[in-house]
């Protein structure tokens, strides 16, 4: 049984940031539905919201979680813009599939 | 117990994260990624975040994650079909993507010295005064900025939704 250290190490955190985003870029580049992709940015996001908020934890200062509070509102307005998009392609071309949708113009 | 909660809470964002990327069906995608980010809000309350936890659990699992699974049943969309010529992608892709996940991990390891630990309560600005008066003083100016961001994305919304491209 491996012995589990009384206070967690700061580099676990870091570690679990680094395997989330690394999840996240294999999804995006994985991946061939346009909103699976879209919820792979999502979740490289989070993983360095994960980054900034044990940083701040870190370094003693609240600065680290103001900047992911901006994160979140540019992935919010980010979400609001990519949706529209997708609905606007799905409603012109009716396919969701990204190697379908690889040419600009119809 | 720290660590205990620590263990419970990175395997349940891990594995939803990985079935985020496995699963077929966009549906199963965003429920699983509803379950990351609440595994990250309890993640962001053992380093001393309640603030930013409760708004990771507002904003991105009930706001956002509410507008994906709304486009996903609006669209009505199936399963990812199957693969056409798949192999040699998935060959080149997961490669480089364990050797970003080692490498960053190798760096985070390395540069995080074996002192620094993360103990509950040992940080406690986090609370929504010291928050808010940080946001409004010395980040007052990408907060006024982030409402023009705002603006834009609405007018960019309304006019996506409008045309006909």
């Amino acid at each position: 049984m491996l012995a589990l250290p009384a206070q967690v190490p700061l580099s676990w955190y870091l570690i679990l940031s680094a395997v989330l985003f690394a999840t996240g870029a294999a999804g995006f580049l994985l991946r061939r539905n346009i909103i699976t992709v879209f919820m792979c940015i999502e979740l490289m996001l989070n993983a360095v919201n994960l980054s900034f908020v044990t940083f701040s934890h870190k370094l003693g200062k609240v600065d680290g979680h103001i900047f992911s509070f901006f994160v979140m509102v540019v992935a919010a307005a980010e979400a609001a813009v990519g949706l529209a998009i997708i609905l606007t392609v799905f409603k012109n071309r009716a396919t969701l599939e990204v190697d379908e949708i690889s040419s600009m113009k119809l | 117990m720290d660590a205990i909660l620590f263990l419970i809470f990175a395997a349940i964002a891990l594995g939803c994260a990985i079935n985020v990327v496995l699963q077929s069906h966009p549906i199963s995608s965003a429920l699983s990624l509803v379950g990351v980010m609440v595994a990250l809000a309890v993640l962001y309350l053992l380093l001393g975040g309640p603030f930013i936890a409760a708004v990771q659990v507002i904003v991105y699992a009930g706001a956002i994650m509410v507008l994906f699974t709304f486009t996903i049943m609006l669209l009505n969309t199936g399963a990812e079909s199957r693969p056409r010529r798949q192999a040699l992608h998935t060959a080149i892709a997961l490669p480089l993507v364990f050797s970003l996940a080692g490498l960053i991990s190798y760096l985070a390891a390395r540069q995080a010295d074996s002192s620094s630990v993360v103990t509950f309560g040992g940080f406690t600005r986090g609370d929504p005064h010291t928050f808010g008066i940080a946001l409004f003083t010395t980040y007052l100016l990408p907060f006024e900025v982030t409402s023009i961001l705002i603006l834009i994305a609405i007018v960019g919304a309304v006019v996506l939704a409008k045309k006909e491209i």
